[in-house]
């Protein structure tokens, strides 16, 4: 116990020294915050009103971003798989930031759900005993259980595994093993449950197909490693902490991969829904080039499709891949060019046009931007401080001194 | 809502307490428990008044509360409404009755589009005005085919072989392509007909089957409700309804004291508050009574019918034993309860 509450008390001495840089960096994201302070005021006093949506276009900004950052939160097994699964020394190192950099996707997420949600006060009106919980009815209840589960797996994986290292104790194979499995196969299940939140509605014909979860997992098991690649560029270039090549080499591939069959789903559906274009089409033609003059969601589709593309064909050349310097700014290409796929190119046009057939464009307001840059940089914080700790724990700057 | 009197003025008390007490009185439909519960909480002491906002925060789901909480919960809207609104305001729970399965019938050959059912409904129902209006019925406007010969030329094969072009490429029928905008002088309009839709009151409702906390549900005569209360506003419902027939307050509802419809019932018409879904409820304070919907009471020329879908006799059920009956997007399966027909 003694052991434990000397950890937490020099874990968190540890994260919140640093320097010049490190709280440059805090506090450039901290001018974010203020924005969302004010986003969030307006939008619980005066409502949803302040956002860009409507009756016909009523999931906007804050799910695009959730589905993604549901996906970021699956990819971070990416890291997990390799290591435990094919024994891949290079990621069994750094097993841990993996698990970080969920456990701050997973929080944006719940940021994102906060943010659309009409009645945030009345959040407690799901938890089960005291609300009521529609389950298994409802795909959302099933959405809730999974990021939930997976946060707490992540949790437990992560801070255990960092523990064990302070204390200079092994680890208890028969409680961590399980753990790690679990959360392997519950990472698949995040993101195929987010797939079939918007699937299972006949109501909306664009996403209404069996490839949307295959398709939400390629996605995020290319958008996922890209942004740890970053992260672990960073890593290696501003700590003392090393992360091998093969880390990185091992993450490319499967991102490559993974970015690779995505187009290819891409490619398959625009083929099915174009040979012989029926109303269940609209939303994707809407998507791809607009309707009548309605063309908000045309560039944004282009642009991510030449992302893709582009950041697919870089990485295929071994000269880039192998180029440690440059491989981050691809990975970052291909980060952005899902997020726009995900977001605004598969979760606006599904409610475009409407179930009668109306074509309302969207936008989102400038409350709804506040907002999510403020979800975001709040993400990247809870992302800078884990990996700090994790860091100086993997380093043994942090570890149990026995007086 | 910010200039409205103090409701917890000590002079006021006594008249307005006196009168509602009367008003609650009058209204027999209430039942005995009902009336002692509501007359309990008429106390109307300052510590009531203020605990009132917190009480209807911590509710339960209307469907579960026991009838005592449903009495206490109704006597609490009942008070804020009447000093919100400056008028006795009645929150019925009337629950439905056995035997009874409600179902609707639009006759498409009669619509003109007038639009009076839309009005109706709003002004009955006590949705959101002005800007942020809100409506449950909406009528598409529905473009005549046209086959005509300057066309006839544009059917036959291009150089690929494949027929493209020609008449059968203009909008016809009933195809959901319509708009429910239309601003015309006059109605009917020569190369239109009409096609009103609202909740379908689907028997197998997708809005119900997502929502996560249940706050929507089916009533056991059919009427899918909602508990606004108990919403969370995550708005899955109106993801999932394939007819496009639900609502979100997207800021605070906007209904002028004037305008308030008085007379509610806790699942329909009393008023929403911001952050929350509604829709049609087949006005369910009214047709629990035995009244016709608004709707289908403005009705200029008879195209709407409701009744009692286990009654042989009803209007619905003749209309669907002998007219030329449809239910829009059957294939579905959410088999609703609004009926097209054709004479």
């Amino acid at each position: 116990m003694k052991k434990l509450a000397s950890f937490v008390v020099d874990y968190w001495v540890y994260v919140l020294k640093g320097g010049v840089k490190f709280y440059a960096w805090l506090g450039f994201l901290s001018l974010f915050l203020i924005g969302w302070a004010y986003g969030n005021f307006m939008q619980l006093s005066q409502g949803m009103i302040v956002t860009g949506l409507s009756d016909q276009v009523s999931w906007g900004l804050y799910l695009a971003n959730f589905v993604f950052l549901v996906g970021v939160a699956a990819g971070a097994v990416t890291v997990v798989f390799p290591a435990y699964v094919y024994k891949h020394k290079g990621l069994h190192e750094v097993t841990v930031l993996g698990e970080m950099v969920a456990i701050a996707a997973v929080v944006m997420c719940m940021l994102f759900v906060l943010n659309h949600m009409g009645r945030p006060d009345r959040l407690w009106h799901m938890l089960p005993f005291i609300g009521i919980y529609n389950w298994p009815g409802s795909m959302l209840t099933w959405d809730v259980i999974v990021l939930v589960g997976y946060l707490i797996l992540n949790v437990i994986g992560g801070f255990y595994f960092l523990y064990k290292k302070y204390a200079q104790e092994p680890l208890d194979k028969g409680f961590y093993m399980p753990v790690i499995y679990i959360a392997i196969v519950w990472a698949l299940s995040i993101h195929t449950v987010t797939a079939f939140l918007i699937n299972t509605m006949p109501a909306r014909p664009m996403w209404h197909h069996g490839m949307m979860p295959i398709r939400f997992i390629t996605t995020a098991f290319a958008a996922g490693p890209s942004l740890i690649i970053i992260v672990f560029t960073i890593v290696r270039t501003n700590t003392k902490f090393w992360i091998r090549d093969e880390a990185l080499d091992m993450l490319a591939q499967i991102v490559i991969w993974c970015l690779g069959i995505a187009l290819f789903l891409t490619l398959s559906e625009v083929v099915t829904e174009f040979y012989h274009p029926t109303e269940h089409s609209l939303g994707l033609q809407y998507l791809m080039f607009g309707h009548n003059g309605l063309t908000g969601l045309v560039p944004w589709f282009w642009f991510s499709m030449v992302a893709m593309v582009v950041s697919f064909i870089l990485l295929l050349i071994p000269s880039v891949r192998k180029n440690y310097r440059r491989l981050p700014y691809v990975c970052a290409l291909a980060f952005v060019g899902i997020w726009v796929e995900k977001g605004m190119g598969l979760l606006i046009p599904g409610s475009i046009p409407t179930p009668i057939g109306e074509f309302t464009e969207y936008s989102p307001s400038i409350v709804e931007i506040f907002n999510s840059l403020g979800n975001w940089a709040i993400g990247f914080i809870v992302l800078t401080l884990l990996l700090k700790g994790a860091i100086g724990v993997l380093l043994g700057e942090v570890k149990y001194a026995s007086e | 809502m910010t200039d409205q009197p103090k409701p917890n003025a000590p002079e006021d008390a006594a008249p307005d307490s006196m009168s509602r007490r009367g008003f609650v009185k009058d209204a027999g439909t209430l039942s005995a428990t009902s009336l002692l519960g509501t007359a309990a909480l008429m106390t109307n002491s300052d510590e009531a008044e203020a605990n009132g906002n917190w009480a209807e925060w911590f509710q339960g789901n209307y469907r579960l509360m026991t009838q005592e909480e449903k009495d206490e919960a109704i006597a609490r809207l009942e008070r804020r409404y009447t000093n919100e609104y400056g008028k006795k305001v009645t929150v019925d729970s009337t629950p439905a009755e056995k035997g009874v399965l409600f179902g609707y019938a639009l006759n498409i050959q009669k619509c003109i589009g007038c639009r009076r059912c839309a009005k109706a409904c709003v002004e009955e129902n006590n949705q959101s005005r002005g800007d942020q209006e809100i409506e449950w019925i909406r009528v598409l406007k529905m473009e005549k085919g046209e086959f005509n010969s300057v066309k006839m030329g544009d059917g036959y094969p291009e150089s690929y072989g494949i027929q493209v072009g020609g008449n059968a490429y203009s909008a016809s029928g009933v195809v959901l392509e319509g708009e429910h905008y239309y601003e015309p002088e006059k109605v009917p309009e020569e190369d239109a007909f009409y096609m009103p839709i609202a909740c379908m009151q689907c028997e197998k409702p997708p809005c119900v089957k997502v929502c996560p906390v249940r706050t929507t549900y089916r009533e056991p005569d059919g009427i899918v409700v909602v508990d606004y209360n108990w919403c969370i506003g995550c708005r899955m419902c109106i993801g999932a309804c394939p007819y496009w027939a639900r609502r979100f307050n997207w800021g605070e509802p906007n209904l002028p004291k004037e305008e308030m419809n008085p007379k509610t019932h806790y699942l329909g018409n009393r008023p929403r508050m911001k952050g929350v879904v509604e829709k049609c409820t087949f006005c369910v304070q009214r047709t629990r009574k035995g009244r016709y919907p608004a709707c289908v009471e403005v009705c200029p020329v008879g195209a709407r019918k409701f009744g009692n879908l286990l009654d042989p006799e009803s209007e619905v059920r003749r209309v669907l034993a002998d007219k030329r009956v449809f239910r829009l997007k059957a294939e579905l399966n959410t088999y609703p309860k609004f009926f097209y027909y054709m004479d």
